[in-house]
């Protein structure tokens, strides 16, 4: 039995990509979670992780000029592509960290080995118990790059896990937006579920996203989250996923209940009585027999 | 000189957007205004404006490695060299791995044959315009495939005019491309929502914020009466009370405008004034300093 990865995606942030995978994590038997936004991660504000384990995660290099060493010559500022050296009023040179790439042409070039090229440590990645089911997460320092290797790194560790425990399945809520982190989400998954919101923001980067998982080859579903705030804008979206076969799996109501679920962090789910933990139901139901297809 | 202003949340969908097009709006009637989406990876701003005259686009392109064959010797210092593992010498010639290229040019500096040649490859597009309501506009897209906004965004940074006022909507999240957007900021938005979630993400840009030397305003979007027992409401109301300058109510009828790509503060007077005064504090501040 092959661990199958699933990835909760959306394109536009805040359709509702977390409340859904989420709740997803209460309703599977047989998965592990991984929580893959790591620059704005909120699964573990519902999930009450226990963390068991964490991990550093060193990647990339970050320059570091040594002020005794300098001679102020610039040849570092000269070669800098990210304009991430400054001179300082001495006369010497700084790195700017921030805009530091780690690309070593500084160091390269520095007649005086003044340049130090260190190894960074752009965040921390975590193994937690869950009341649901293991689950990994990670915090990426504020304003860090290599957030797609963190992306990369919190995969493999849950697919690892899946694979060893004979779980049936990953459970993935994806970064926002289509470049690394989330590309990083989706590249290799075996299925993905679009969140998206009737508005034309919505509607404009789910089109943008499409683009992006059929690039991947990935198969897909849309879930039109909030249908009910704008039923024309839903129907539009019901429209084109039909005219290009694209798979409607659900469509969640605007639920008040929602709120309060995220506001007392916990899944929404949780509450029976909701309508939109009925829709989600639903929408893990028809999720199962479409997972048989792949 | 102008007033350079970043509306930022940490979390997506908080109303960055929201907030970004409809203060634009409201500052162009007492100001010279611009507006530039630096979401490049979803840019949205451009949905709520009707645009006159003619596009101006200009193209962003990253130099990327050629490798001349018949200057390489295959010595692999490039490939020992590059950080981003993007070229790679083997026995039969060397490979470029353009995606993974971040355009440093440390191959080309380190090529003891002078056999490598950089490149353009396009990543994506400024365009320029302006709205019906004299707001001058630009926006980077990313194309997609592409992985790094950052080279966009600096790029649309490039093209500030001289209005008296510029907003700039920024990516989610905390990583390299918001970074690159508040360089040179005189201050930050912060747009975050009356949630848990967003009071975590909201900390997150914050820390940034202040490592930066950056001013911010926190803005509570999606506001609830009844809320006010909440856990995040405390902290809010602890930690921040100096900082938030505005609350918009959670409201289905600002919703539904929004959906339809409207500017909500057309309806709305009261929050109309309330964004204008925010900017005129904002601005007499940054005079004063």
């Amino acid at each position: 039995m092959k661990t199958k990865q699933i990835a909760i995606i959306s394109g536009k942030g805040g359709t509702g990509k977390t409340t859904l995978a989420g709740s997803l994590s209460v309703l599977f038997h047989s998965h592990i979670i991984a929580d893959c936004d790591v620059d704005a991660s909120n699964m573990h504000l519902i999930l009450k992780p226990q963390i068991r384990n964490t991990i550093q995660y060193k990647a990339g290099h970050k320059a570091e000029i040594s002020e005794s060493k300098c001679i102020g010559c610039g040849k570092c500022q000269e070669v800098c592509r990210y304009d991430a050296i400054h001179k300082k009023e001495n006369g010497k040179y700084a790195v700017d960290s921030f805009a530091c790439e780690g690309c070593k042409a500084c160091v390269l070039v520095c007649p005086t080995n003044a340049i130090e090229f260190v190894l960074n440590h752009p965040g921390d990645y975590y193994i937690s118990d869950t009341q649901y089911a293991p689950f990994v997460h990670a915090e990426l320092k504020p304003g860090e790059e290599m957030s797609g290797g963190l992306v990369a790194q919190v995969r493999k560790q849950a697919l690892k896990m899946g694979v060893d425990a004979k779980k049936e399945f990953v459970i993935i809520d994806g970064a926002p937006g289509i470049g690394c982190p989330a590309t990083s989400s989706l590249t290799g998954t075996d299925y993905a579920i679009l969140v998206t919101e009737p508005t034309v923001s919505g509607i404009h980067d789910m089109k943008r996203m499409i683009e992006v998982i059929e690039h991947f080859k990935i198969p897909y579903s849309v879930v039109i989250n909030r249908y009910d705030i704008n039923e024309d804008k839903s129907k539009q979206i019901d429209h084109f996923c039909t005219s290009e076969k694209i798979t409607l799996i659900g469509k969640i109501p605007f639920d008040e209940k929602v709120n309060i679920a995220n506001s007392n962090e916990y899944p929404v789910v949780e509450i029976s009585e909701s309508k939109a933990s009925k829709s989600i139901k639903e929408i893990y139901q028809r999720l199962l027999e479409e997972l048989t297809h792949i | 000189m102008s007033v350079k202003i970043a509306v930022l949340s940490g979390k997506g969908g908080t109303g960055k957007t929201t907030i970004a097009v409809n203060l634009a709006y409201v500052l162009s009637k007492k100001y010279s205004v611009q507006l530039l989406d630096a979401d490049v990876e979803e840019p949205d701003s451009h949905l709520f404006f009707n645009f006159k005259g003619e596009i101006k686009e200009e193209k962003v392109s990253l130099m990327i490695p050629e490798v001349n064959p018949e200057k390489c010797t295959k010595c692999g210092l490039c490939g020992q060299e590059c950080q981003f593992g993007a070229i790679n010498v083997y026995q039969t010639g060397v490979l470029v791995f353009k995606n993974l290229c971040h355009g440093c040019g440390v191959c080309s500096l380190v090529c003891p044959e002078n056999a490598i040649k950089e490149v353009p490859k396009e990543l994506g597009v400024i365009r320029k315009m302006e709205t019906d309501n004299d707001i001058s506009y630009a926006e980077g897209i990313l194309n997609i495939g592409e992985i790094s906004g950052v080279k966009v965004i600096s790029k649309l940074k490039q093209n500030y005019d001289d209005a008296q006022v510029i907003v700039i909507d920024s990516p989610p999240g905390s990583s390299c491309p918001v970074v690159e957007t508040l360089r040179g900021m005189d201050h930050a938005i912060v747009v975050t929502e009356d949630s848990a979630f967003g009071l975590h993400d909201m900390e997150t840009v914050i820390r940034i914020l202040e490592e930066m030397g950056i001013t911010y305003s926190i803005i509570i979007n999606k506001y609830r009466e009844d809320s006010k027992q909440d856990k995040h409401t405390q902290v809010f109301n602890e930690k921040y009370a100096d900082f938030i300058v505005l609350k918009i109510p959670l409201d289905k009828d600002i919703a539904a405008l929004h959906s339809n790509g409207k500017l909500f503060v057309k309806d709305y007077p009261v929050l109309a004034d309330q964004m204008m005064n925010i900017v005129s504090t904002i601005i007499v501040q940054k005079e004063t300093l």
